[in-house]
């Protein structure tokens, strides 16, 4: 009797969810929780906080100042050029089908990342490129002998901008829609200018989720290496890609500190995408 | 005034975006001097390289897209039936691809599976493909997870699992007959959408060595001149198809609902 209700009472449920479980135990948890511990393991395998410490020399502290000034430029341009795009989709008295056009082709750029993006920039404003060749042909400007170099820190964020924009068209766009029209009406009531409502209500209902997108978008440019290896041949030094290369070579000659460097870009990417997940559930409160 | 600002704005976007596209278009019809061909396209076909590569890709993504369904879908329906409890749970670890840079997981696969471990996957060619499987299945998890989850939050789960049970089925039945026909759309989106993800995927293939697609890419991209323009806009293509696949399987799922 006792050992029956006992056998009943045990979570039997619970091993429903074991196979999804126990991938991401091996393919998700186990392997990131490696890669911390790593990082504070010394070669004998005991406790230690000196790799974080020497994550502070001037290579690497460059390599994640580089990487963050990337990240943030280009979720910022992202950010409000997205904004605009989607402003002027929603409220922007534009005829209906523009909408459904915009919205599946940020669908298809924002998963055009990676390396054919890359091909596709140096198509466009490589040596011989299509708009190299314009602007030379046509306008007499060579935007090379102007100094110009698609390897470098504005040339990578033109490329980046590429799938940012869209992305923040797709998580804006719902966003915006979510602006109801009463807010506006009571506010014209009231005697707002069409100023004061965007910046005493509209903009503040947005702002959690401007804040939040910009966030993910910095997340999202920081964890890519695609497009940066194809563009400049892993000779950037960006924290992703001095990872890769010691991924493949160990170039700074101590494995734990490639852990370090791993778990570092944990830390920022995990911060980010905390910011955003607070400010959609901020966001969301103004949504029922 | 704002209309016109609108299609400023609207206009600014199109010469943004098609410039490129156009862009990479017509340098990859550039091949043969002084006139557009299709030269490049067919050097690209015709490569051996490019043939393996690809097949490789593709076989890749369409093993991902079964091994996610089967791990997703029967999950999502568990938890939602009889687990409720454990949903923001699995919203967390579902989240979690997102965090973390996918070039940390591989580097942890490379450390937990290396071949003096107790799991020595990275040690033969198909250990080594199973894990690229598995890591493709982990990137495409967030996408596949939240539309498994909408579809099956559309329809009433313990009625029909019930109705199905009471008429005999057991549990297999019940999900390969009745939940999966009922979220097919919402399956079909998170297949093409990891299809997209996985066939020009370049740091888990590149770090694993598999020769896949990805690799291949920028390694044509570092040897050739007007090929790679060429993938650029297969790529581009192919993208552009799974889309408008996920457009149209959810556009097909409203014919399909019955009127109430």
């Amino acid at each position: 009797m006792r050992s029956s209700r006992l056998w009943r009472a045990l979570p039997w449920n619970g091993l429903g969810a074991v196979p999804f479980l126990l991938f991401a135990l091996l393919f998700l948890l186990l392997p990131t929780a490696n890669i911390v511990a790593g990082a504070f393991v010394d070669s004998d395998g005991g406790f230690t906080l000196k790799n974080i410490f020497n994550l502070f020399t001037p290579e690497i502290m460059n390599a994640f100042w580089l990487s963050i000034r990337l990240s943030f430029t280009s979720a910022l341009i992202g950010c409000i050029l997205g904004f605009a795009i989607a402003l002027a989709v929603v409220l922007g008295g534009l005829p209906g089908w523009i909408r459904g056009i915009v919205m599946t082709f940020s669908g298809v750029t924002s998963n055009f990342a990676g390396v054919p993006l890359a091909f596709a920039y140096v198509a466009t404003l490589g040596r011989v490129g299509f708009v190299t060749l314009l602007l030379r042909d046509w306008f007499g400007v060579n935007i090379y002998a102007l100094g110009f170099n698609m390897i470098s820190f504005w040339g990578l964020v033109a490329a980046y901008v590429f799938f940012q924009i869209p992305l923040m068209v797709l998580i804006i766009t719902p966003a915006i829609d979510g602006l109801k029209r009463e807010w506006r009406e009571a506010a014209e009531v009231l005697g707002a200018t069409g100023g004061q409502y965007w910046r005493m209500v509209a903009l503040p209902v947005l702002g959690p989720s401007l804040l939040g997108t910009l966030a993910l978008l910095f997340a999202n440019a920081f964890g890519a290496v695609a497009t940066a290896i194809a563009l400049t041949g892993s000779l950037l030094s960006i924290a992703p890609i001095l990872l890769f290369n010691q991924i493949r070579g160990d170039v700074l000659q101590d494995p734990h500190l490639g852990y370090a460097l791993a778990f570092a870009m944990i830390v920022i990417t995990g911060i980010s995408n905390g910011v955003y997940v607070v400010m959609r559930t901020r966001a969301e409160r103004w949504i029922k | 005034m704002k209309r016109i600002l609108s299609w400023a704005t609207i206009g600014f976007a199109v010469v943004y975006f098609f410039l490129p596209l156009v862009g990479m278009l017509e340098f990859s019809l550039k091949m043969r001097r002084g006139e557009y061909s299709l030269d490049a396209y067919r050097s690209v076909m015709g490569d051996p390289q490019f043939q393996a590569t690809f097949g490789y890709s593709v076989l890749m993504a369409c093993l991902t897209i079964v091994f996610g369904v089967l791990v997703v879908v029967p999950t999502v329906f568990w938890v939602r039936l009889k687990l409720p409890r454990l949903r923001p749970f699995m919203e967390f670890i579902t989240l979690l691809p997102l965090v973390i840079p996918p070039i940390v997981i591989v580097f942890g696969y490379i450390r937990l599976f290396n071949t003096s471990s107790w799991l020595p996957l990275t040690g033969s060619a198909l250990g080594t493909d199973f894990l690229l499987m598995c890591g493709y299945a982990v990137l495409a998890l967030p996408y596949m997870y939240r539309a498994v989850d909408t579809g099956l939050a559309a329809i009433d789960l313990a009625t029909l699992t019930e109705a199905a049970q009471s008429l005999g089925a057991g549990w297999i039945t019940v999900l390969a007959r009745v939940i999966l026909p009922n979220v097919l759309v919402a399956v079909l989106s998170g297949a093409f959408l990891t299809f997209a993800i996985v066939i020009g995927e370049y740091v888990f293939a590149a770090l694993l060595d598999r020769p896949a697609f990805g690799p291949y890419l920028v390694w044509a991209g570092g040897n050739k001149a007007y090929e790679p323009a060429a993938l650029a806009v297969m790529t581009f293509a192919l993208t552009w198809a799974c889309m408008m696949l996920i457009q149209l399987a959810t556009k097909f799922s409203k014919h399909t609902r019955m009127p109430r």
